[in-house]
């Protein structure tokens, strides 16, 4: 699903801030990215969504080389991508059932096709009473679980989540991981960054991929 | 599965993806809203200016004068018969009458004072003509015929009064036509800006969608809409306050009428009452301006999205 092969990044002329990234997401898979912070787990995560370009290496997503997207081709990528923002990126003008819909109205769906699904989707990650309020009003899990359910909310093949489980206290973080499992079982490949050990301890049999030294190694 | 639940019905108008209430947006409502209204009074004065040129040349046209020059051992009084005699015969004139010789004194008075004697000056002696209307007056055979009953008269068919006048008129219109045009491409400036500023203050937005899968076309949309809404407020608030100044003036006009200043202003537009033409104008302004200030952020939008990759 994506393959990482020899890849380097570097800013400008600056030095490498990754170098020689070799691994593989495959379908159905889960897997944890971790690495002290600022390791570059982030930056890895930008590169699987296409946002930054390798300066060196080959990526391949969906069995296609990601240099050789244009424009379009990234857009149409993305859609099959769910990410979560560490700092959740919920649009304030917008409630938290428009920016949960937000992926399906870009796609220029009309709204009566998938206001039950988005409903649904909402109650299932325990946001049932909050539809109509703004991202000012959420608490920190709320607005966790609403950045969730709009990564979700697409059925994506891959999901992307950076820290998900940053802003959250450890009973929610656990929850918010059987949901990601959950979502897992259901097929999709979940790449989870998070330098948080004592919850990937809690589920010691996951594969990780440790960034350190501006290298990656595989473990599990 | 409940899906007309309660509150979810409020959804089915979308909201706008760019934040409709900024500072920013009300700052650029008042700025189309000035521009409208400013273009639209250009065009207005220009629509009246049109129309009380063609009412001069109308009534212009629609006279001509005879002048008969005082002659030694000639009787005047017969020359100026015998003129307007041969004016009436010209196909295209309605009447020639000959002014009186009081009537004008009358006419030389503000020049020359009260008490005058016109026996005792060479003054030129009037035959006003009126045309029929619609009929053309061949003023050359008038004038060749008038000459040769009546040695030293001549036809002032007052052609050249009516080119200076649709040369001024010309160029007011002209002048307006540019004001308008200046108007509406600082406001294409304006609305430039504006949109660079929303673009700069919505960096978050557009990237959001951008992770979500928003195609470029659908952010310019979005763009081209919140500008599009902000355009049609600020052109229907300029233009409808220019609407309501016309009438205004008309009737400031007509209450100070007599006062001197409002009768120049009067000569010079005939009254403010603009018309279905004036008001047809001011309407396309205000949609031109609306419609302008929409595609141009779209387009400006869009190509700073291609710029992005």
């Amino acid at each position: 699903m994506v393959r990482f092969e020899n890849v380097g990044l570097r800013y400008d002329t600056g030095p490498e801030v990754l170098k020689d990234l070799c691994f593989d997401v495959a379908p159905q898979s889960f897997q944890f990215l971790t690495g002290p912070s600022g390791a570059g787990k982030t930056t890895l995560l930008r590169l699987m969504l296409l946002s930054l370009k390798p300066t060196r290496g080959l990526i391949t997503l969906f069995d296609r080389d990601a240099a050789t997207l244009d424009k379009d081709g990234v857009t149409a990528f993305r859609r099959r991508i769910g990410v979560v923002f560490q700092d959740f990126r919920l649009l304030d003008h917008l409630t938290t059932y428009e920016n949960v819909a937000l992926p399906l109205r870009v796609q220029g769906r009309d709204e009566a096709t998938y206001r039950a699904e988005v409903t649904e989707l909402l109650r299932w990650v325990g946001l049932g009473q909050r539809l109509h309020a703004h991202p000012q009003v959420l608490s920190g899990g709320e607005k966790q679980r609403a950045a969730i359910a709009r990564a979700l909310i697409v059925r994506p093949e891959l999901l992307l989540a950076d820290e998900p489980t940053g802003n959250v206290d450890p009973p929610l973080a656990r929850r918010l991981l059987r949901l990601f499992m959950e979502l897992h079982r259901s097929g999709t490949s979940v790449v989870i960054a998070t330098h948080d050990l004592a919850l990937m301890d809690q589920f010691a049999d996951v594969r990780r991929l440790v960034i350190g030294e501006r290298r990656l190694t595989v473990h599990g | 599965m409940d899906d007309g639940g309660p509150g979810i019905g409020r959804h089915r108008r979308e909201v706008p993806l760019v934040p409709v209430a900024s500072v920013a947006a009300r700052a650029l409502v008042s700025v189309i809203a000035i521009m409208t209204f400013l273009a639209s009074l250009a065009a207005g004065a220009a629509v009246l200016v049109a129309g009380a040129s063609r009412d001069w040349q109308a009534s212009i046209a629609r006279d001509a004068t005879v002048q008969v020059m005082p002659a030694a051992n000639r009787d005047v009084e017969a020359d100026v018969a015998r003129a307007a005699s041969v004016a009436r015969a010209a196909p295209g004139v309605a009447s020639a009458e000959p002014l009186s010789r009081d009537r004008s004194a009358e006419l030389l008075e503000p020049w020359l004072g009260s008490g005058l004697d016109l026996a005792d000056l060479p003054v030129p002696r009037l035959v006003a003509l009126k045309l029929r209307a619609g009929a053309r007056l061949d003023a050359a055979a008038l004038g060749a015929a008038l000459d040769a009953a009546v040695p030293g008269a001549t036809l002032d068919d007052h052609g050249a009064w009516r080119r200076r006048l649709s040369a001024v008129a010309g160029a007011l219109v002209g002048f307006a036509g540019a004001v308008c045009a200046l108007v509406l491409s600082a406001l294409g400036l304006a609305v430039g800006f504006a949109t660079r500023g929303a673009m700069a203050g919505n960096r978050e937005i557009i990237g959001v969608l951008h992770f979500v899968g928003a195609e470029d076309r659908f952010i310019a949309r979005a763009f081209g809409r919140h500008f599009l809404r902000l355009g049609l407020q600020g052109a229907a608030i300029g233009g409808g306050l220019a609407a309501l100044a016309f009438p205004l003036a008309d009737l400031l006009t007509a209450r100070f009428a007599g006062d001197a200043a409002a009768d120049q202003v009067g000569a010079l537009f005939g009254t403010f009452a603009l018309g279905p033409g004036g008001y047809g104008a001011i309407a396309s302004i205000a949609l031109v301006t609306a419609l302008a200030t929409g595609w141009t952020s779209r387009r400006i939008v869009f190509r700073h999205l291609r710029g992005l990759e």
